[in-house]
């Protein structure tokens, strides 16, 4: 187990290093710069910010300083924001997007999986119509067109609701909400499908025989291994989630990570571009490896090593 | 079992983890802090400012997201009072030497920062040098390229001690200039010619970051700052005219989704809102809502053509398009925020040397009119042997943005309907086209222009040959001529005349089709008076005040 | 040598190849599929989502048609009028008819939805089946390069692409878009593959058959693909509309199908501004759409499901 994981973060490592490259060289392929802008900029000033920011120097060079930075734990400063580092930013956006996304989460893990169940237990009857429905709507509209309707319709007419913005904890409820539904069908879908297939298997039918009551057999049996496709997508919603949304940040007006993913990208804010996209690697690649773990300890059958049984 | 119990307990401990780590700020405390006066309700005005702004320094600002916040806590030598007219701010009185060249600014007695130091003429000295030292490299840093020995300071060939501004005493201060200038007293009211603290900038280069360090001298000053959130300033009672300040502060917002700031403007959580939705503009409009204001803008719409290329090198096929272009129908129609038909390059509001319009001065250079852009089309056609299919290959590049989506859409098809041209429709990220455009890898794309001083110099200039922003590649020595020396002289008459002259030959070539002039539409709550906007600069609430 | 064994060399004939294959073990297939579409049929709920894929599908190309409109003609006298006996879903900001724009965008959508999916599944499969069914070593490897594209920003690619086939000349936005759509999103069908691979293969049948020494490609084409379906196949179904959404998601940043073509993405979004002015038809026309697709999707992947599971048969 031990030197399982140490491998997976020796992996893991090996990864990030792989994000940092290629994001590197796409960043740089992609034309435009920090700088341009729809002015009288004249060249003299234009070359003195490249100075600033190195970006006068070769690219190798460019790369190598960034790695060095990197090592240090330092993801430089912005190239659009002489207030913040990048550090700063993102020290300051993730717990944010972080929140939001927990509840999120939270809300779809509790609710998806046991539409799913119920649908599936109750196959093709009014529970797994109604069920799906929900779950339906959940990936029927757009969150762009979600958050903007329950702007209008719901923060406009509950009082207590605040209509976007940050601050407390109401301010988080309509963002969250509209974060999970799509994860919140997403999960339900696959554990129907995933229960169905279980409540199939001979095990179940055994342990029917055998006269266990049908709460445990669904229990004990069915929903423990239903859960396993579920686990597996667990580990890109959560990350999804966590590291914020654009969509959701913008139109609820929230401080987060998830605005920095587009705007440094249309910014060109090369560090910032490099902070969020290696914070976001590293997510996955934890979220990810936590997923393998919990495959392991939920199906005994998978041998993700020797050495570990 | 008991793997599943350690299972949930990681799931736990994970989720836990991450959520104490990540338990929001307080909800925003931060209204409290501007000082009320006692008894009374504290007057706050609540608004929006669309993004998080990426200096609160003076001379590294460098859009209105900054200038909006600035313009309220700092002050220059010189202001815009309620008309939009230069008047005196931090100095009293300016003489001009017989040289043109030289002011003396004698500063006001009673000028302080928010932290109780004098405002000096030092402090003018140092913020101007700094702006130029070329390791602060300061975007705007041209902007004091007017100064002698400005640019050269700027560029690393000459001395910090050559540049034209020096403070005699702690009242006076000597400003050299490169050659005249007849709007320099504008230009003193623009930010990057605003003071700085020396002492607390020398003492931390930090300052400007955080609310508790920044030191300003202006009607307000700033008390909080949470990033991307929330900007508060409250009323500085060292600032000399304090007592025709109303506002006990100004709460701006950083929240950039246009629909949703408007939903909290209608939910009573904004008292002053700008930029509006289009829709919403328009639907204010016409049912001649009382809350809306359209400001005047000093912007110009336009769309590039490259004149190097086949056939956007013939005039008559360039003028053509300029023709058959309906400014009236998408300024009454599409856009629908009050905007006018651009009849040239140069926006109204500026006055000329007789203080009349400009615009009155040269009339419209530009109308639509088909049966002539047709006429020359042809002839441009048979000139450049282009047939009308071949435009097809041609598109209109716009960068992202629904606005422009609509223009450009209107555009195409306007054409297509007047020349049977069928263009076609191109949308590229914003660093995309800038980047096309200096490359000449374009057609027909699209631009505008934001005055940064009121002078239709500001405008002209953009199409000399060597214009850092004449992507059209217009070249004309004539018109250059013309500029050239109206940029050596503050004889008004000639300055004027000059420009007019230029205008009309930049009219005559079409090097780029001008479709309207902004406006900056705003809306206010009917307890809300005093709001004024300068021509180019956001609506300022120095004398606003709320009767609730 | 002695005698009492008679080794002749008859005994080391080569086996006629009937023999050889006297111990795989082959299900017929003939009647499956036909029992799938009468599995299918019995479920009204998937039935009705065919019906109303079938209806959308021929309606983007007839409905275009039917009220005399182009999608792209523009009446500036009748700009954002509500939807009455002409316009039958009203008009847009420049006054173009939202009924064609709407086929339009059904077509447009529908075809971008099926092209992505139909990416994402062939990669996604790919990918998924090999990394899964190749031993840790590669699977761990081919894991973490699935890893790293999942993590590169998707926008700069996008963008990257865009700028790439922008020099290749116009007409190739759709294609751009298709293919952008498809660059990342097939990384979780093929984590979703390999993670079910791994639960299949070392599932008794699969030992069984290896143990009766079917090879690997054996393996995944008779016993892991074919009991992956189900997952993969409500999995597909979701990938449709979601290529759809992030086409319209695109469409919010500014990237999505380029104007004055619509989809039913950039209708919606073009729409958002007719909402708090009270024409909030521009957008709810275009989502009705959206989910109507949706709808139909999800529940024919369901049904289709249900039906391909021998294990549910009744």
């Amino acid at each position: 187990m031990k030197k399982y994981l140490l491998k997976r973060v020796a992996m893991a490592i090996v990864t990030i290093w792989a994000v940092i490259t290629i994001t590197f060289i796409l960043m740089h392929s992609v034309p435009g710069d920090p700088f341009r802008q729809e002015s009288k900029m004249p060249k003299v000033v234009y070359e003195n910010l490249l100075r600033k920011y190195g970006l006068d120097r070769p690219l190798s060079e460019q790369y190598i300083i960034y790695l060095g930075k990197i090592i240090r734990g330092d993801f430089g400063d912005s190239m659009k924001s002489r207030v913040e580092t990048v550090n700063d930013m993102i020290r300051r956006g993730f717990p944010v997007s972080a929140f939001i996304g927990l509840e999120a989460l939270l809300i779809a893990i509790i609710f998806g999986p046991a539409l799913g169940a119920i649908a599936a237990l109750n196959q093709n009857k009014w529970p797994d119509y109604i069920s799906m429905i929900i779950a339906i709507i959940g990936v029927s509209v757009p969150s762009f067109i979600m958050g903007t309707v329950f702007i209008q319709f719901l923060a406009r007419n509950i009082s207590w609701l605040p209509i976007g913005g940050w601050g407390s904890f109401a301010h988080s409820i309509l963002p969250s909400l509209a974060l999970a539904l799509m994860p919140l069908a997403q999960l339900a879908r696959y554990m129907r499908s995933s229960m169905l297939e279980v409540l199939g298997q001979d095990y179940i039918k055994t342990a029917k025989s055998k006269g266990i009551s049908n709460a445990t057999v669904v229990l004990r049996h069915a929903v423990r291994n239903a859960i396993l496709p579920v686990v597996s997508i667990l580990g890109t919603v959560a990350t999804n989630l966590i590291a914020g949304s654009f969509v959701i940040e913008k139109i609820f007006g929230i401080p987060g990570l998830g605005m920095f993913f587009i705007t440094s990208i249309n910014n060109r804010d090369y560090p910032l571009i490099m902070g969020t996209t290696i914070f976001y690697a590293i997510i996955l690649v934890v979220m990810l490896l936590i997923v393998d773990i919990a495959y392991m300890l939920i199906d005994p059958r998978i041998k993700l090593t020797k050495e570990g049984r | 079992m008991k793997k599943y119990l350690v299972l949930v307990l990681a799931m736990l401990m994970v989720l836990s983890f991450a959520l104490s780590a990540c338990v929001p700020k307080a909800p925003g405390e931060t209204p409290g802090e501007a000082t009320p006066a006692l008894g009374a309700e504290p007057k706050i005005l609540r608004t929006n400012n669309a993004f998080e702004p990426g200096s609160l320094d003076p001379a590294l600002a460098q859009g209105t997201h900054d200038s909006w916040v600035l313009d309220h806590t700092f002050e220059g030598l010189t202001k815009k009072d309620v008309d939009g007219k230069i008047v005196m701010g931090m100095a009293k009185e300016y003489k001009l030497a017989d040289d043109d060249v030289t002011y003396t600014f004698i500063l006001r007695d009673d000028i302080k920062w928010s932290n109780g130091d004098p405002v000096t003429a030092y402090d003018f000295e140092f913020a101007w040098k700094r702006a130029l030292d070329k390791d602060l490299a300061s975007d705007y840093a041209y902007q004091l390229y007017y100064l002698k020995g400005g640019e050269a300071y700027n560029t690393g060939t000459g001395s910090v001690d050559d540049v034209g501004v020096k403070a005699i005493d702690e009242k006076t201060l000597e400003v050299v200039l490169e050659s005249p200038t007849a709007y320099f007293l504008e230009l003193t009211s623009f930010y990057t010619y605003y003071p700085v603290n020396k002492k607390v900038v020398e003492a931390n280069p930090d300052w400007a970051k955080n609310a508790d360090t920044h030191v300003s001298n202006g009607p307000f000053k700033m008390t909080g700052w949470e990033h991307n959130a929330t900007i508060t300033l409250a009323k500085n009672d060292n600032y000399y005219n304090s007592s025709a300040v109303k506002l006990d502060g100004i709460e701006f917002t950083i929240l950039n989704d246009e629909n949703t700031a408007w939903q909290k403007y209608l939910g009573g959580e904004y008292d002053f809102l700008t930029p509006l939705p289009q829709a919403v503009v328009a639907q204010l409009k016409n049912e001649g809502n009382p809350e809306l204001v359209i400001g005047g803008e000093l912007s110009v719409y336009y769309y590039n053509l490259y004149n190097k290329m086949e056939p956007f090198n013939n005039a008559k096929i360039r003028k053509a398009l300029a023709l058959t272009l309906d400014r009236q129908t998408i300024c009454d129609k599409i856009a629908q925020g009050g905007q006018l038909p651009a009849e040239g390059v140069v926006p109204f509001g500026m006055l000329d040397e007789n203080g009349k319009e400009y615009r009155d001065g040269v009339g419209k250079l530009v109308e639509y009119n088909v049966e002539e852009g047709k006429r020359l089309f042809a002839e441009g056609l048979a000139e450049t042997g282009f047939k009308v299919e071949d435009f097809s290959k041609f598109s209109i590049l716009y960068n992202t943005l629904e606005a422009h989506k609509i223009i450009a859409q209107a555009a195409q098809e306007m054409w297509r309907t007047n020349l049977g041209i069928e263009l076609q429709l191109e949308n590229v990220d914003f660093q995309v086209k800038l980047d096309r455009e200096k490359a000449g890898d374009y057609q027909i794309s699209r631009a505008g222009w934001i005055g940064d001083y009121i002078d239709p110099m500001t405008f002209i200039d953009l199409w000399v040959s060597d214009g850092p922003f004449n992507d059209a590649k217009f070249n004309n020595p004539e018109y250059d001529r013309l500029v050239k020396e109206a940029k050596a002289t503050t004889d008004q008459k000639v300055r004027m005349e000059n420009m007019r002259k230029a205008e009309k030959i930049l009219m005559e070539a079409m090097p780029v089709v001008p479709v309207y002039f902004y406006t900056q539409p705003y809306a206010q709550k009917p307890y809300v008076t005093g709001v004024f906007k300068p021509l180019n600069r956001y609506p300022y609430f120095i004398y606003a005040d709320m009767n609730k | 040598m002695k005698a009492g064994f008679d080794i002749s060399p008859e005994l080391f004939d080569a086996a006629a190849k009937e023999d050889k294959n006297a111990e795989k073990i082959r299900r017929p297939s003939i009647r499956y599929w036909p029992d799938v579409w009468r599995r299918l049929k019995m479920n009204k709920l998937a039935m009705t989502g065919l019906l109303l894929i079938c209806i959308l599908g021929v309606m983007s190309f007839v409905g275009t048609k039917l009220n005399g409109f182009t999608y792209f003609e523009q009446n500036y006298s009748l700009i954002n009028s509500h939807p009455d006996s002409v316009h039958w879903f009203g008009t847009d900001e420049l006054g173009r008819d939202l009924f064609t724009r709407t086929w339009f965008g059904v077509r447009y959508s529908l075809f971008i939805g099926i092209m992505a999916a139909f990416i994402d599944f062939f990669i996604g499969v790919l990918y998924g089946g090999i990394a899964g069914i190749s031993g840790r070593r590669i699977d761990s490897v081919m894991m973490r390069i699935a890893e790293v594209i999942y993590s590169i920003p998707y926008l700069l690619v996008v963008i990257l692409i865009s700028v790439v086939f922008s020099q290749a000349g116009q007409g190739s936005s759709m294609f751009v878009l298709i293919f952008s759509l498809s660059l990342t999103s097939w990384v979780p069908m093929a984590i979703l593959v390999r993670g079910q691979v791994l639960q299949l293969k070392e599932s008794e049948y699969s030992l069984a058959s290896e143990s009766l020494g079917a090879d690997k490609g054996w393996i995944l084409k008779k016993h892991i693909i074919p009991n992956t379906l189900g997952p993969i196949l409500v999995n597909v179904t979701l990938e449709i509309p979601r290529a759809i959404f992030a086409e319209a998601t695109l469409g919010f940043i500014g990237l999505g199908l380029q104007a004055p073509k619509s989809s039913l993405g950039t209708l919606a979004n073009s729409g958002l501004a007719g909402l708090p002015v009270g024409n909030s038809y521009q957008l709810f026309i275009p989502a009705i759409f959206i989910s109507l697709i949706m709808f139909a999707f999800n529940v024919l992947g369901d049904g289709l499901r249900d039906a391909l599971d021998p294990r549910l048969r009744k």
